[in-house]
């Protein structure tokens, strides 16, 4: 209980406000000098005269979109691009997770004795994490051609340097007792690994992964631009030649299926964990 | 915890049903079969690719490093394009969170339709946004920065609504008592809980953008990107190289001053 003299000290004195600092207004100034440099680079070229008109077509083009591109009996519709970009996406995510689960135990910090092997490791994936991936698709289509194949092993190889982390997050995180007590029952380093380290990270792992697919669908979109296959292609194909129709109905795909895939990865998520 | 432990080996808990796992990853398999063959996806082709790509490698390296001089100017340009997009794309997003965050909105046919819509503009990834608006507006910087607001815009929305749903209602509810108009209860219970998370969220997003802003250019929205297609179209790697070399680096500085300053905040 809080005795009389305290309580009317409290009642009349009101609550100061925290004394600013100085050096608060070094940061503000650095920042609005940040600003004035930022905002002054930007050539303020003005906007062109049929920025409006084809905005409208664009938007016109969502709500009336060209349904009829939606199945061509003959190739290179809506259907097969968003199938293409779905199959590009699913492969990349699987070899990704593939690769980077040894990767993951190489960056663990409790699963190699010295700091520097998981800092190593730590570096290695964060470099690969700063890769964009269209950048290694470009390299990959000099490689085994423009396509969809293409677009698969950029995502698979670019996918390692996030899951990676996330994956030795979870090993770091991961309960020593069970790893104890099969040491204890003189387990091999094997069997250590089935029954104590899997099925306490393979919940996680799963749950990353789908998250990470859902991350490369939309990943997977974006790479035909570039000649990576799937959905892209046509995409930038309608935007250059100004069809604003097949624009909105190629949107729309877009939007659903990623839509759709989001709803599902995301309850299967809340499942696992 | 006296009592004698009366488990006998029948009350064993039973293994989960193997049948489930079986088909999952029967089904997962066919759908990686599927997606092989409708990729084309073949180990033959990436084994007789590889030399080519080694070539490309071998071809990077020495980097030119004098093409340092010609690109600096476009990286600046990435860095204020990126602090540009995601300045405005934060401004935006504070008034979209509020409406979208289900205890200060408090009506359902506001802050449903506000998601709803969030969720839709979050699909849509960034370069496709910034090839949109290329077409819109024509090239240079100015559609990257447009396409890295709107992008800003749905992320810094989605974590700072999510942030908002979970602040603590007392401060809110002394406002309320107190008499005060939704601007006051927002300005004095809500922006102290929320600031450094909002801080945090908009540097995050800066980092985001910084490595979205790299490649933009590649759809002609301005920034570095641009030079890829420059000399990967000359075929001189030795120069692309030192493009990829200079972009990682600013992007690790980058990210490595935002983290400490995120450290900071929170």
């Amino acid at each position: 209980m809080m005795n009389r003299a305290m309580k009317t000290k409290l009642d009349t004195q009101a609550v100061r406000k925290p004394k600013k600092k100085a050096y608060r207004w070094l940061i503000y100034a650095a920042l609005a000098l940040i600003y004035i440099w930022a905002f002054s680079g930007i050539p303020y070229t003005g906007i062109k005269d049929s920025a409006g008109q084809i905005f409208k077509a664009i938007v016109a083009g969502i709500f009336s979109p060209d349904w009829d591109y939606v199945y061509l009996p003959d190739g290179e519709d809506l259907l097969r691009g968003l199938l293409d970009t779905l199959a590009i996406s699913m492969l990349g995510t699987f070899i990704s997770t593939l690769i980077c689960i040894p990767f993951a135990f190489w960056a663990a910090t409790n699963m190699s004795s010295s700091r520097w092997v998981s800092g190593s490791g730590k570096m290695f994936l964060s470099f690969i994490r700063t890769f964009p991936e269209v950048v290694m698709a470009i390299l990959f289509i000099k490689a085994v051609g423009p396509g969809s194949f293409a677009g698969v092993l950029a995502l698979g190889l670019h996918s390692v340097g996030m899951l990676g982390k996330l994956f030795a997050d979870e090993v770091e995180n991961l309960d020593k007792g069970p790893v104890e007590a099969l040491i204890a029952t003189g387990a091999s380093r094997l069997q250590i690994m089935w029954f104590a380290v899997i099925p306490q990270v393979l919940p996680g792992f799963l749950s990353y992964t789908l998250y990470r697919f859902e991350i490369n669908v939309r990943s997977a979109t974006i790479l035909g631009i570039i000649g990576a296959g799937g959905i892209g292609t046509p995409l930038i194909f309608a935007l250059s030649s100004r069809n604003w129709e097949r624009v909105g109905i190629i949107l729309l795909g877009i939007i659903v299926m990623i839509t759709i895939i989001d709803m599902i990865s995301g309850s299967i998520r809340k499942k696992l964990v | 915890m006296n009592a004698k432990p009366t488990v006998q080996v029948n009350d064993r808990p039973k293994a989960p049903n193997r049948l489930k796992h079986i088909l999952t990853a029967v089904i997962l398999l066919l759908l990686l079969w599927g997606s092989a063959v409708q990729t084309e996806s073949s180990l033959g082709e990436l084994a007789s690719g590889l030399p080519n790509m080694l070539d490309l490698l071998r071809e990077m390296f020495p980097p030119r490093w004098t093409y340092f001089n010609n690109i600096v100017e476009a990286m600046l340009e990435t860095i204020r394009m990126a602090l540009v997009g995601t300045t405005l794309g934060a401004i935006a997003a504070i008034p979209v969170a509020l409406l979208c965050a289900s205890n200060l909105t408090r009506t359902g046919w506001i802050y449903y339709p506000v998601r709803f819509l969030l969720n839709l503009v979050r699909t849509i990834p960034d370069l496709l946004l910034a090839a949109l608006f290329v077409a819109i507006f024509g090239l240079g910087p100015l559609p990257g920065i447009f396409a890295l607001a709107v992008f800003s815009m749905g992320l810094i929305a989605k974590l700072t609504y999510e942030a908002l749903e979970t602040i603590d209602h007392g401060p809110l509810e002394a406002m309320t008592a107190a008499g005060a108009n939704s601007l006051q209860r927002i300005i004095f219970a809500v922006i102290p809980q929320i600031q450094a998370h909002f801080a945090s969220y908009v540097l995050y997003t800066f980092e985001i953008n910084v490595r979205a802003a790299a490649i933009l250019g590649l759809v002609g929205a301005g920034g570095i990107g641009h030079y890829y297609e420059v000399t990967l179209g000359f075929l001189e790697y030795d120069k692309t190289c030192v493009i990829i070399i200079f972009t990682l680096a600013i992007v690790l500085l980058i990210d490595y001053m935002s983290m400490k300053l995120r450290e900071k905040l929170l």
